[in-house]
């Protein structure tokens, strides 16, 4: 298991279960960190099963949500599936707004996310 | 100058150094906070700054150490504005991708011209397109449920 800063990595009934460490995801060197290591849970770890959880998760940057676009492409590269929990409202509204609610799915919650790994 | 409507004002030239930029938009979101401005306003402004301001210094000026960016904000009770100067060679504002096309909803940029569209009230640039003037009018209060 890599050790991870920007990100806390759990396992939940064979899905990876990841949480933010930062409430701001903003700063430029933070989010080129995070982009490695989430990067890192498909092409190291070779996980493919990944819940984002951002619960507790204030702002983020549209630089933060193209990291989220790229381990996108790539859990879809390693045919595997991405779902998104925990999205405050005005983040949610970035995804709609950009039309990335169609890129990713998004989920209520954890449990409904979890739930939907099973279908 | 800070006019009788306005509760903050700044006005400087900064580097093109992200870590300067981001201490200019924590003053910008501090003084918006003492202006009791909130919620949905406060998040929308932020995503806006941050995509105007990181733009000017990457884009605009490529983090060139010898080139600055001219920051104005202006906070009032219900409007604020923010002037973003860099020195840079500009670009077509007028013709940029629609980043929510199906070929390119799924690419890993091209998004910060249409969020600060969308989230402000108003976009100005200038032909040369390395200067944009962001305007937001405070929401009105949501209704009582």
């Amino acid at each position: 298991m890599s050790t991870y800063r920007r990100i806390t990595v759990g396992d939940e009934g064979g899905v990876s279960l990841v949480r933010f460490v930062d409430k701001k995801i903003v700063d430029s060197g933070s989010i080129e960190q995070l982009g490695e290591e989430l990067n890192a849970l498909v092409t190291v770890e070779k996980r493919n099963m990944i819940l984002l959880n951002f619960d507790g998760v204030d702002f983020m940057s549209s630089a933060a949500l193209n990291k989220l676009i790229t381990l996108n492409n790539k859990v879809k590269a390693a045919a595997g599936r991405l779902k998104i929990c925990g999205l405050r409202a005005e983040i949610k509204e970035v995804f709609t707004i950009t039309r990335l609610d169609r890129v990713f799915d998004l989920r209520k919650s954890e449990a409904d996310a979890i739930e939907a790994f099973k279908l | 100058m800070t006019s009788v409507q306005d509760h903050w004002s700044y006005d400087k030239l900064i580097p093109s150094d992200l870590d300067i930029g981001h201490a200019a938009i924590e003053e910008l979101m501090n003084a918006l906070g003492s202006a009791a401005w909130e919620g949905s306003d406060l998040f929308r402004i932020h995503m806006a700054i941050e995509e105007a301001v990181v733009n000017a210094i990457e884009h605009g000026n490529k983090r060139d150490a010898n080139k600055s960016v001219h920051i104005v904000f202006h906070v009032g009770t219900d409007k604020v504005t923010m002037s973003i100067k860099d020195q840079g060679a500009g670009f077509d504002h007028q013709n940029v991708a629609d980043p929510t096309e199906d070929e390119r909803v799924d690419q890993p940029r091209g998004r910060g011209v249409m969020l600060m569209r969308e989230l402000m009230s108003e976009v100005h640039y200038n032909e040369l397109g390395n200067h944009v003037t962001l305007v937001k009018f405070k929401s009105p209060p949501a209704e009582p449920e």
